[in-house]
């Protein structure tokens, strides 16, 4: 719990990240890189979300590890579920020798 | 001492005697209270799950269909699966042992959260009025699993309502793991370490994840399922595009740590009992320890053995048929250490002993014959048997359901304040015993010969085995019934239960039964670590109800 | 009976299971965080779905995207950014004992949470409009006929769409949800209720709010920004 206070200025810097981040996601969207549109337009977002978790949700100003921990355990485990199924979805059709 | 029976009023105030009427019971906020809430709830839906099995087994007496019609029979099959697992064995030790016993052994007062306790069990008292509503009007015949697109497209049933009705009991099983990590986290008394805590605490936190980390996939699965036949949408619809393996990827991620739900809480039931009927510290206690914490990550990973023959990849199979071998190690581990704690040990053969070693031995059974199935060549010939449905209720029936009684028995001293009849406790464990061999082990030869499960006739020449079976679920039946009806006459005529008549270890222990509402009269502070049965003298005479 | 060997005085709020505030406001927190990570879970099952069928119908999933109105989609994420600000403001009126601004910061969060919403509603009032509700009445037509450079299969293009649907219908409850529950912390701030010492109510309802903005963060490139290239 942040007995942490932080000050406006610092939040309001937090959100013009958050907006112009926004309309360069949105901007770069219709400029062609080809496969590199989605990692481009994901690690903004993740960058947005971070920036969310660790300044608007407390999280760098927290000295509960536990909460990091907690927040570490879902993305690993959503991470788990979508790489796992993957094993199977990305193998389906894929012929090697000797197996079909 | 133990006196004389029963019309002896404790004068001494405690949980059960400090209000009456049903408000003070529907509005309660008292962990021990909400205990016993959930098992008057699961013990009437056991018994509703034991009444399918029953038709089950009575229709399958002959090779012929001739009790019932093949649809009833699918919507028997798939009813007992869905009342047996989702309201009795997810919360059975967790909602009634754990409630219960959680806050005591950790020296609190109550769970960090009593209201959202009493929420968790209104909403599985909604989800089985959802259920109930859906087993009167003609139930599902989808098979617990709910595979698609038969359940988005084209079964006739009340898939909808069974959806809905298990999509609230999984919130139900959220809050309860949620409770139970917080509180664990947060609430354990002064001195009373990690390594110091209960082996029944470790499993019960290493559920709670479980809990939390897996069922929110299962209810939003259902949701999607719901919607699908709700609204028309066709995430799961082949015509469209779908993809019925996406359904049993989404439904598995939760449905195989589900068995871990089940299994964990029974296994630190069993090691909170054997230490103390062996009077000896468990066996590597930290090596138990995080093999609770170990099975529940490991959990996670096997899914996809459910669907070897499905149609996922053959290198995916192979990944997830290796996994599921390493997921047994911390199983065994476990097994070892138990065997190890009653070495040397001075062993006494109450009832809650007996079936912690029926347990020891069953689930060791379960558990190897599920090796046996993540072996892809012979899953590819015993999948969808009898050999599958004997592998599960091994260690579900033999394991978890085992446990649950064993706890029961162990602990019914401190929730009841008095003393269950031991020899009619021993004669029922041993019924149970030998009515669930009887009933399960006949089905891991059928399995083996190829009678094929959820089919509602069979080739004559299974008939024999057949009828051991059903013969063996009658006995099972008459085993399961009579701790009912003991446990309800010893709360009026059982002999008055000493604080700790086993002389067992833990905190629970050192309060009075039954507890007063705040469970200690003064927050106990714990210097000693877990199992100190070197130091806790053997009770003099063995109780005996 | 005596709590503890220390007597603490009974302190306003504080539940007779905890032995002081501290404990409380621990609890509190980690119960949301836990339950945060439930949701991510929850969300997670969708994201599963989304990864399988984006992989295999990418043009359908293309050209889906293309359908849905990056304007509002734009401005929708910026409402919920700023929603998000006004939250993170709260907490620190409350913080320091501003009860006239945290209530105000409060009610400009459920009036950009309505706006979201308001703005969903006619994102698929627009879908309704253009026959790509998922069921019956479904018709990729009008995508086949405006994107020829798409090899695009009507069938699969309904899966986009009822992506679209359970993912931002999910998301848009609970926003309707956050409402609710901000409705209620700004009652309870209008009366007095939060203070320096005790206002974690509003901590956590914050962090549910913050959850679904980055639910948003997520959901919108997805959904919005699968193809956006100038088409040949």
């Amino acid at each position: 719990m942040p007995e942490h206070i932080i000050s406006s200025k610092l939040y309001i810097g937090i959100w013009a990240t958050l907006m112009c981040l926004t309309v360069i996601t949105a901007s770069v969207a219709f400029i062609d890189l080809g496969p590199l549109n989605t990692v481009v337009a994901l690690v903004i977002a993740t960058l947005k979300a971070l920036l969310v978790v660790l300044f608007f949700m407390h999280v760098k100003y927290t000295s509960e590890k536990l909460t990091k921990m907690v927040i570490v355990a879902a993305i690993f485990w959503l991470l788990i579920l979508l790489f796992l199924s993957l094993a199977d979805y990305s193998t389906r059709g894929v012929i090697h020798a000797g197996m079909s | 001492m133990a006196t004389a029976t029963a019309t002896i009023t404790a004068e001494r105030e405690h949980y059960l005697n400090t209000d009456y009427g049903i408000r003070s019971w529907l509005l309660t906020t008292d962990h021990k209270r909400i205990a016993l809430l959930y098992l008057a709830l699961i013990t009437v839906f056991f018994f509703i799950g034991g009444f399918f099995a029953l038709l089950i087994r009575l229709e399958l007496l002959t090779p012929a269909g001739d009790l019932v019609q093949a649809d009833t029979y699918n919507k028997l099959f798939s009813m007992h699966g869905q009342v047996m697992i989702f309201f009795f064995l997810i919360p059975s030790i967790p909602a009634v042992l754990g409630n219960f016993l959680v806050p005591m052994m950790v020296g609190a007062k109550d769970l960090a959260f009593p209201r959202i306790n009493l929420l968790s069990w209104y909403l599985l008292v909604l989800s089985a009025g959802i259920m109930l509503y859906c087993i009167i009007t003609g139930g599902v015949d989808t098979g617990w699993t709910f595979y698609t697109p038969f359940s988005t497209a084209f079964s006739n049933t009340h898939v909808i309502e069974a959806g809905v009705s298990i999509f609230i009991a999984g919130f139900s099983s959220i809050l309860t793991g949620l409770n139970f990590v917080v509180t664990i986290h947060r609430m354990r008394a002064p001195g009373l370490t990690w390594s110091r805590l209960p082996l029944f605490i470790w499993s019960i936190y290493a559920t709670s994840i479980i809990q939390l980390l897996g069922t929110p996939v299962l209810a939003i699965t259902l949701l999607l399922v719901v919607f699908e036949r709700a609204f028309g949408l066709g995430i799961f619809d082949p015509a469209r595009g779908g993809d019925p393996l996406l359904f049993q990827h989404l439904f598995w991620f939760y449905s195989h740590p589900a068995v871990y739900i089940m299994i964990l809480p029974s296994m630190g039931v069993v090691s909170e009992i054997i230490p103390c009927f062996s009077r000896k510290r468990v066996f590597g206690y930290s090596a138990v320890a995080l093999a609770s914490i170990a099975i529940a990550v490991f959990g996670f990973l096997v899914w996809a053995h459910h669907m070897f023959v499905a149609g996922i990849s053959l290198y995916s199979a192979m990944i997830f048929s290796m996994l599921s071998y390493s997921v047994a190690v911390p199983s065994a581990i476990k097994v070892f250490n138990w065997t190890a704690t009653m070495y040397k040990g001075s062993i006494r053969f109450s009832t809650p002993m007996l079936y912690a070693m029926g347990f020891i031995g069953l689930f060791t059974i379960g558990g190897l014959t599920g090796l046996f199935l993540a072996a892809l060549g012979i899953d590819v010939h015993v999948t969808d048997t009898y050999f599958v449905v004997a592998h599960f209720h091994y260690i579900m029936v033999g394991g978890a359901v085992m446990g649950y009684l064993g706890g029961l028995h162990f602990w019914w001293p401190k929730i009841s304040g008095r003393l269950y009849p031991e020899w009619l406790g021993k004669f029922a464990a041993l019924t149970v015993f030998l009515g669930f061999n009887l009933t399960f082990f006949p089905q891991f030869i059928l399995g083996y010969l190829g009678m094929p499960r959820r089919y509602w006739q069979y080739p004559p020449e299974f008939q024999v085995l057949n009828v051991l079976s059903t013969a063996g679920s009658t006995i099972l039946a008459v085993g399961y019934v009579l701790p009912m009806i003991y446990f309800l006459w010893s709360m009026r005529y059982g002999k008055i239960a000493d604080p700790n008549p086993w002389g067992a270890a833990g905190l629970e222990w050192k309060t009075q039964s039954p507890p007063p509402t705040s469970n200690f009269d003064e927050t106990p502070e714990v210097t000693w670590e877990a199992y100190n049965y070197d130091e806790i003298p053997a009770p003099e005479e063995v109780p005996v109800g | 009976m005596a709590d503890t060997p220390l007597m603490t005085e009974h302190e306003e709020g504080l539940q007779h299971q905890f032995v002081d505030m501290e404990q409380q406001r621990n609890a509190a927190s980690l119960g949301m965080w836990l339950f945060l990570a439930t949701e991510i879970m929850f969300f997670g099952g969708m994201f599963l779905a989304y990864l399988v069928y984006r992989y295999w119908y990418y043009p359908e999933f293309a050209a889906g995207s293309r359908s849905i109105d990056i304007v509002l989609g734009t401005v929708n994420t910026a409402v919920l950014i700023c929603s998000s600000l006004t939250v993170a403001l709260g907490v620190k009126a409350a913080q320091l004992g501003k009860r006239k601004t945290l209530v105000t910061l409060l009610l400009i969060t459920i009036l950009l949470g309505l706006a979201f919403l308001a703005i969903k509603g006619i994102e698929w009032y627009d879908k309704f409009e253009e026959h790509h509700v998922p069921g019956r009445s479904f018709s990729a037509q009008d995508l086949i006929e405006k994107y020829p450079q798409i090899h695009i299969d009507p069938a699969p293009t309904q899966i986009y769409f009822s992506l679209y649907f359970a993912m931002t219908g999910l998301h848009a409850l609970h926003m309707i949800i956050g409402v609710g529950i901000f409705a209620f912390l700004t009652y309870h701030a209008w009366k007095g209720r939060y203070t320096p010492e005790y206002h974690t109510p509003i901590e956590i309802g914050g962090l549910y709010w913050h959850f679904v903005d980055i639910v948003w963060i997520y959901l919108f490139p997805l959904l919005y920004l699968i193809d956006r290239k100038p088409l040949k």
